[in-house]
This record gives structure tokens, sequence and C-alpha cells, in this order.
């Protein structure tokens, strides 16, 4: 489903930070990957790459077989594939929960506002905030702002969910309901691939975890060989400061 | 002691220390008006004002001689009667059409009259204060959407867009209205033949789209970019996103200094006077030369423009208001 290849990223900023170096990963389908690591350890570029938030300087992704990495590819019909889920939630404060998750339906899908707005409530109800279509995200608290971001990602019926550091921007008692979004997308076959640093989550649903330092991708394997075994010493410094 | 001090720290009394300074401020300046006035012996004849607003025309067409009618001819609403008479000499009557009472080969004596009527018409101060209207509410209409355009490619990466919108933002911000106002009516005007109307609509629809781009950029740029990177990630593109995402959000942060640019430009839209266009300062620059009340005149021409003013005021705070619902 993903394939990276070879990929290099590096930021001209003040100073050159190389933030991927010759990373390659595959991701099959519904599989659930999560990736781990120190900040600043090009996890999130990782992840922003694969849907082209990010061009990569060199190698190759692969989403579904299209190559993101060709100019000639059409980045916004990919994109419509691959949802995301961003730490802020970056809901359109200008718009209803209801106009945020039809939004991209109606003017990428096409599709007729009754048939949105029902597929934007049935996705509500799955998310557990039905009541709240008709409220704006400045009313929701920052558990449920995120929730309506996932049923926004998940209206346009994308085949692979990118999550950003979903819940590090929540309060403690939100993480929780929010996790539960995922685990279930997880259950349902959801191809996943998650930056985040909730290890319950990483344990109880992921297929492998991918510990990345320094933009390298240093240790990937089952969360049991990552977190119980980590061979590599940086991997275990990591757990050790985290867990 | 302790209750007078109570009394004179406490904030209702205060507060209404303030309202009574506010009074006595108001009242000063308008007698300290009056007193001036007084001084420099002027006599106010304010009774002459309202003519140039509104004035009622009083019309009597009266036939001149023994005539035979020949033939109606009705232009828009106005009629001319053609009256020939006897040694074959043609007269034009020019009359409402609603109130022609005659017809071809009727005969009329002299001193028939021929349509008796009274209107309103507008006075010069009203008209210029249209023509001021007009060329305003055109000005920002143009100025809106150059400035969105300039605003745009201003944020372009591509060079060619983003080097041309700074350019043009640095030539007519570095130079006075009043000389692009020339430019484009001397030179572009000439070249493009447009009536002076439009040659000062476009100087100040150019001058205002240089001020509105800057104004569009920084509420573009004020937006967190990670508004553009969700809806980017929906699958939008670039045009949708700004369509959907970027601009309305942008629009309702922009609103009040998009609100005071459009004030000044029509303040600005004096300066057209200099192009033959009797807009209001002109129109009132004109009827002081011939009445020489030019205190009552440019008073009245000051209230006009603020009631233009005023009410864009309000209309933008109506908006504010709306676009409040979702904060």
């Amino acid at each position: 489903m993903i394939k990276v290849r070879n990929v290099y990223k590096t930021f001209y900023a003040k100073n050159k930070v190389e933030a991927l170096v010759d990373v390659s990963m595959e991701v099959g389908r519904g599989e659930v990957v999560t990736i781990i690591g120190p900040s600043g350890s090009g996890k999130s570029t990782l992840l922003r790459c694969l849907n082209h938030l990010e061009a990569v300087d060199r190698g190759e992704i692969l989403i579904d077989g299209i190559p993101l990495t060709d100019a000639r590819t059409n980045i916004n019909a990919v994109r419509a594939e691959v949802g995301m889920v961003f730490q802020s939630f970056n809901l359109f404060p200008h718009m209803t929960v209801l106009g945020n998750i039809t939004i991209a339906q109606t003017k990428v899908r096409r599709r007729p506002r009754e048939e949105s707005e029902k597929i934007a409530r049935n996705l509500l109800e799955k998310v557990g905030i039905p009541e709240k279509a008709q409220s704006y995200p400045s009313q929701l608290s920052g558990g449920q702002q995120q929730r309506v971001a996932i049923a926004r990602a998940l209206a346009m019926q994308p085949k692979i969910m990118l999550f950003d550091e979903p819940t590090s921007a929540l309060d403690p008692e939100m993480i929780g309901e929010v996790l539960d979004v995922m685990k279930t997308l997880a259950r349902e076959g959801m191809t996943i691939c998650a930056v985040t640093h909730e290890m319950g989550f990483a344990r109880t649903v992921c297929d492998s975890v991918v510990f990345m330092d320094e933009g390298r991708i240093v240790e990937r394997g089952t969360p049991e060989e990552v977190f119980d075994n980590p061979v590599n010493d940086r991997t275990k410094l990591f757990l050790a400061q985290i867990l | 002691m302790e209750t007078l001090k109570n009394l004179t720290h406490s904030p209702r009394f205060r507060n209404t220390l303030s309202w009574i300074a506010l009074f006595l401020i108001l009242a000063g300046f308008v007698f300290g008006t009056f007193r001036t006035t007084q001084k420099v012996d002027y006599i106010w004849r304010w009774e002459k004002i309202p003519r140039y607003i509104l004035f009622k025309d009083r019309s009597v067409i009266e036939v001149r001689d023994y005539a035979t009618v020949t033939a109606l001819d009705q232009r828009g609403s106005e009629t001319i009667v053609v009256a020939r008479n006897r040694s074959g000499g043609e007269r034009y009557y020019t009359i409402p059409s609603d109130l022609v009472t005659v017809s071809i080969g009727d005969e009329l004596r002299s001193g028939q009259i021929l349509a008796k009527w009274e209107r309103w018409k507008t006075g010069l101060l009203l008209q210029g204060l249209i023509l001021t209207l007009k060329i305003s509410l055109v000005s920002i209409a143009l100025g809106i959407l150059i400035g969105l355009f300039t605003g745009l490619a201003r944020l372009s990466k591509s060079p060619a867009p983003k080097w041309l919108a700074i350019g043009y933002i640095e030539l007519i911000r570095g130079t006075p209205l009043l000389v692009q106002i020339y430019i484009f009516y001397f030179f572009v005007g000439q070249i493009f033949s447009l009536s002076s109307f439009w040659a000062g609509a476009l100087a100040l629809s150019v001058f205002a789209g240089a001020y509105v781009a800057e104004i569009i950029r920084a509420g573009i740029q004020s937006i967190h970019k990670g508004q553009m990177e969700a809806a980017r990630s929906l699958g939008m593109n670039y045009y949708l996103a700004m369509r959907y995402i970027i601009l309305p959000q942008a629009f309702k942060r922009i609103l009040p200094p998009l609100a005071g640019q459009f004030i000044s430009l029509i303040k600005d839209s004096s300066l057209v006077g200099v192009i033959a266009l009797v807009e209001l300062t002109r129109a009132g620059r004109e009827i002081g030369t011939s009445t020489f009340n030019y205190f009552e005149v440019f008073f009245t021409v000051a209230a006009l423009y603020l009631i233009l003013t005023f009410s864009l005021s309000m209309v933008v705070q109506f908006l504010e208001r709306r676009f409040a619902v979702s904060d």
C-alpha cells in the first residue's frame, strides 16, 4: 500500500537539517504501523511526505502503486485517498462541524449535499458526537475536535489514514476517546500510519513499530520485539526515557 | 469624610464625571465655533443651500406664434413638438411626454400654453454626491478585484507574478494619487479614449488595488498554515482551498482594515474633481464661487461625505457581526 524507497529530505532553515536520510519502509494493506522516536527524528516529516505536504529531495514514494514523486501524478487525486489527522486538529473554524465534514465531499468528490450530510452524520455517530453537527469547532473540547477531524478525513473514504501525533495536544482525560476511535478503525482493517507516543495504542493494535532517530529508521519490528527486546542502543535509551 | 472619599472613588461617580466632561468639551467646541464666526463678521445664509440639493423646477411652455403641429418626436421621457408657422418657419417645443395634449395637425394659437409643470430636480450638490457614490462604488469593486489578484500574485512562489505584483504595489504607493489621476486622464485616457469618469474610476481602482493587495496578503498570511495543509490533505486543489477555506477566514480578519481603506477611497475621490468630474467637492467649489457662501457649502459637503463614510462603516459592522457567529 505504501512503499518508501531511499528517501532523502533536507531542510535549509537557519542551518542545514537532514530530516530524512535514506529512509525505506513498506506498509501493507490493512497494516497498522506506529512511528516513534525523539523529537526532531524526522518521524513527522516522513508522515508529511506520504501525502506530499513535503516534497522529498531524492528517492521514491508509492501510494497504492502511484508514484508521488512523479511530476505527472495528480497529487490532489492521491491526497483524496489518503486521510490525514494533525496534532493541532486544523478544523476549519468558520464552518460548522457538518460543514467541515461535507466540504471536501461536495467540492472534491462532487457528491450531492444530502448524501454528503448523511455520510457526515453517520461518521459523527461513529466517533461518538452525533449531537455536535451544528456546533462550531470553537465550541468543542479538544478531544471532540480531534474526533471531528478524524471524521472529516474518513468522509473521503480514504484507503490510508495518517495520524500525526493526534493526542499530543489533548488533555489527558481526552486522549482515551480519540484512541478508541483509532482502535476501531484499526480493527476495521484500515491501513494506518501513526506518529504517536501512546504505547498502549502501539501495543494493542499495532502490527509493527518503527523507531526513528536523526532522520534514519533505526529499528523496526512487532511491538513486542521493539518494546520488550530492543536491539539498538538508541531505542533502548529512548524507551527507558518515555516508559 | 470617609463617605465622601468612598463616593469620589466609586467607579459610578467617575463615570458620571466623565460624561459631564464630554458634554462640556462638546458644548465648548460648538460655542467656540459660533463665536469665531461672529468675529469674522460672516452672514450665515443656510437657506441658500437646500436648492442645491433638491429644487422645484417650474416650467411653462407657451406657443410663440400661430402654427400647425407637423410632427411629435418622442425622445426618452421628453417629446419635441414641431410646429410650422404660416411663413414656413419651424419651432421646436420640448415637453415631458406624459404632458403632451396636442396631436399632429392641431392648430396652435400664439400665447397658448402647451404644457405647464412642476418637478423636483436634483441640485448640483446632490448630483455631485451621486457621482461620488458611483465612482466610489465602481472603484471599490474593481479595487477588491485588482487587490485580490495582486495579493495572491504577491504570495506566489513563482518570480513573474510575484515581482510584477511587488513592482505594481511599490509604483502605486510611491506616487501621489493626484499625479496618477492626471496620468490616467491625459495619458491612459488619451490612448484608450476613456471618458473622464472611467479615467477617474480606473485611477482610483488601481490606487486602491495596491493597498487592498497588501491588506489581503497580510490577511492570508495571518491564517495558520495548518488550514491550507488540512484543505490540501483532503484533496482540494489550490483554488478550492483558497476559495472555501483560506479566503473566507482571511476576509473576516481583514474587514476592519479594508473598511478603513474604502473610507479613505471615498474621501480620495474628491481629487477626481481636477479632471472635470463634478463630484461632491468640485460641486461645492462651483457653488462657492458663484454664491460666496463657502462656509455653509463646505459644511454641507463635509456632512454629505460623512453620510457616505458612516453608512459604509455601518455596513461593515453588520458584516463583522454576521461573521462573528463561529467565534
